[in-house]
């Protein structure tokens, strides 16, 4: 079960990269695995490896930044393929709370089904951001899910938007399909009367 | 107030609307493939759920399979051992498989359509991005994860919210010697990769109403490169008759029926889009990109940009993205020189687009140092090619001849490009590493790609001299 999120603060790094697809949040080579954890490790593979060894170039290499929980992020970010590895990777290394501009759809769904914050700001309040993290050390965000903000300790404050339903996923951790399933009758009378011109017998293979 | 495309076939499938939270969307078809559907299985099993409509999804594997012989073992154990689970998960739950064995398997947005379980109007969900493919049948289509994929294999449901809505209404006349694949990657470079972010695109105009299918599926699978959550074409005779007598199609009196209700699905002349823009596909020239996103192309008579001469916003991604690409600024598009082209992929693997690289190759070789694949997207476009004696030409020229699947658009098997390498590809994405680590991919149509095989460059495939069939092997 998911963790509920209510409120949260951590230490940000920015990553100061437009379009950031999920091919360079979990590359390929990675989603051949049949689990759901354990993809941390890979997390922007390629950006931050080189022969094995962790490129120092790379933001999340660096030591100010060990321990951070909130991404800063650029526009687009989580753009490309549907993977739910990429928010798999981003949570199982530690992100609750990633700050951009825009994200792409499918990911910004993803995220929350993943205990994952994503949160839009303007593009005026993510420079700013992105300005302090890089000039404060250990510099630290605050969200607080219930009243929409994020804060500093420095006077920062922003509000964001977050459907109501959203919000009480990321709250309450709710079973999403155990609450549809309460619908299963409404399901079926909805089927009786829906047409479907196609026919797929079941496999006959199966085993029940 | 009329209402468009999208409210129709969105409105029609909505179960339950509560307040405060998304609909209950029901899906009319659920598409699976090995590698975003185990975790949701999984997930069913620990919670003693089961799948709701077994009769209503339908799998295929085709990303992490190999495209060499079939009678060989497979090297790759993890991947193996992915589509094994694929198999007993479909086993178990009773749900078609076309697997490796099946004379239908193949990329699965190439197979539902032309097995005919593409309809109008229908919903389509599948664990992948390009399942915007199936718009351009008038169906509401779209990639979902798999946490989404656990819910609809349990509910037959999506809970969704409504998405905004954009027209890009395409006016002129696609000029000669130029592709539904120039025209998509002339509409991204136009408007940007993130343009359609939260938004149902509907292509309209007389473009699209004069392109066949399987162009119609190139323009609606690249919807979500510019971010679209989906792209919609209005269902037409075009689409009937690309439709009719397709195996799994109805039949007799339940075609008329199904035609009936299909003729309804257009968007109201009253209706209104949050957004419309119109696009002139009379300027389309032959595509190449330059960049790391599908929106940094520009025209094959142009050159690579100057980061200076973008817009300030798009400035730095540039930069970085012609360092990785290994590229200076002025460099014309017809000397970049290359080591792989890759012909194949969900949105342009199908037989129209073999006959178009066809054409071009034909009589031609590949040139000496460069490695060429064509990958047919499903064991039907391969045999109904090689019945057109397409492979011979392909064969004979110097390319590959695949089995079918997704390949070396996103190098999951053995088809990768190495690093530092640079393909010509007939793919949708030219992301970092996205055909492998360090690849350097530039997206073009199968026209471009096959001319770009021969000789060893990008060139203008409008100044292309093709040659008679007859002349292949003199």
């Amino acid at each position: 079960m998911i963790e509920p999120f209510t409120s949260f603060t951590g230490t940000a790094v920015p990553l100061d990269v437009d379009n950031v697809d999920t091919d360079a949040i979990i590359p390929k080579q990675f989603l051949k695995r049949t689990e759901r954890t354990g993809y941390g490790q890979f997390l922007f593979f390629d950006w931050r490896f080189e022969n094995g060894k962790e490129r120092q170039d790379f933001i999340l290499n660096q030591d100010r930044y060990q321990g951070a929980s909130v991404l800063l992020a650029r526009k687009n970010f989580g753009c490309g393929s549907s993977r739910e590895h990429a928010p798999w990777a981003l949570s199982d290394y530690g992100f609750r709370v990633i700050i951009a501009p825009s994200f792409a759809d499918i990911f910004y769904n993803n995220c929350f089904k993943n205990g994952i914050l994503p949160i839009v700001l303007s593009e005026a309040d993510v420079d700013m951001l992105f300005q302090r993290t890089n000039e404060k050390r250990g510099y630290q965000l605050s969200v607080d899910l219930e009243s929409q903000r994020v804060i500093d300790s420095h006077g920062f404050e922003a509000y964001f938007e977050v459907t109501p339903y959203r919000k009480r996923l990321l709250q309450k951790g709710l079973d999403e399909i155990g609450s549809t399933l309460e619908f299963k009758d409404k399901i079926k009378s909805f089927e009786e009367k829906h047409r479907i011109y196609y026919r797929i017998d079941r496999n006959e293979k199966a085993s029940i | 107030m009329g209402k468009t495309l999208y409210d129709k076939v969105y409105d029609r499938h909505v179960v339950y609307q509560g307040e405060d939270q998304p609909s209950i969307l029901y899906i009319d078809l659920h598409l699976i493939h090995e590698v975003t559907s185990p975790q949701a299985f999984e997930g069913l099993r620990m919670n003693n759920r089961v799948v709701s409509r077994p009769d209503r999804t339908v799998a295929t594997m085709d990303h992490s399979i190999p495209t060499t012989d079939r009678s060989l073992p497979f090297r790759d154990e993890v991947a193996k051992k992915q589509v094994k689970t694929l198999e007993e998960n479909c086993r178990e739950f009773g749900i078609q498989l076309f697997d490796l064995e099946s004379e239908n398997q193949g990329i699965v947005h190439v197979i539902a359509p032309e097995l005919g379980i593409t309809q109008p109007g229908q919903t389509i969900v599948c664990g992948d991005s390009h399942t915007s493919t199936h718009g351009a049948f008038g169906a509401l289509a779209f990639g979902i994860g798999t946490s989404e994929v656990e819910h609809v294999l349990a509910t037959q449901t999506l809970k969704q919210d409504k998405a905004k809505t954009l027209a890009i209404n395409i006016m002129g006349e696609l000029p000669k010697g130029t592709s539904a694949k120039d025209l998509i990657l002339s509409i991204i470079g136009k408007y940007g990769h993130d343009f359609a972010t939260g938004h149902v695109i509907e292509y309209r105009g007389e473009v699209i109403q004069n392109l066949t299918m399987e162009e119609r599926m190139t323009v609606c699978n690249m919807s979500i490169e510019m971010g679209g959550r989906a792209g919609l074409i209005q269902p037409d005779e075009v689409t009937f008759n690309y439709l009719k007598d397709k195996q799994y199609a109805p039949k007799g009196e339940q075609w008329e029926e199904a035609l009936s209700e299909w003729r309804l699905l257009y968007t109201d002349d009253d209706a209104v889009f949050d957004q419309i823009v119109e696009f002139d596909a009379s300027e389309v020239v032959p595509q190449v990109t330059w960049g790391t996103n599908p929106g940094q192309g520009a025209g094959i008579t142009d050159v690579v940009p100057s980061p200076e001469d973008l817009p300030i916003s798009q400035r730095k991604a540039a930069e970085k993205a012609l360092q990785y690409m290994g590229l200076q600024s002025g460099t014309p598009f017809d000397s970049i020189k290359l080591d792989k082209v890759f012909i194949g992929s969900c949105t342009n693997s199908r037989i129209e687009d073999l006959r178009k690289a066809a054409k071009i190759v034909s009589g031609y070789k590949v040139t000496d140092s460069l490695h060429a694949l064509v990958v047919p997207g499903s064991q039907t476009v391969k045999r109904q090619a090689e019945e057109e004696g397409l492979d011979q030409v392909f064969i004979k020229a110097g390319f590959d001849w695949r089995e079918s699947g997704c390949s070396m658009c996103l190098g999951m098997n053995e088809d990768i490009v190495l690093e530092g390498e640079r393909c010509a590809s007939t793919s949708n994405r030219n992301f970092e590493g996205r055909q492998g680590k360090g690849a350097r991919t530039h997206l073009v149509s199968p026209e471009m790609a096959a001319a770009a095989a021969i000789k060893g460059h990008f060139v203008d495939v409008r100044n292309w001299v093709t040659k008679e069939r007859e002349e292949v092997g003199s």
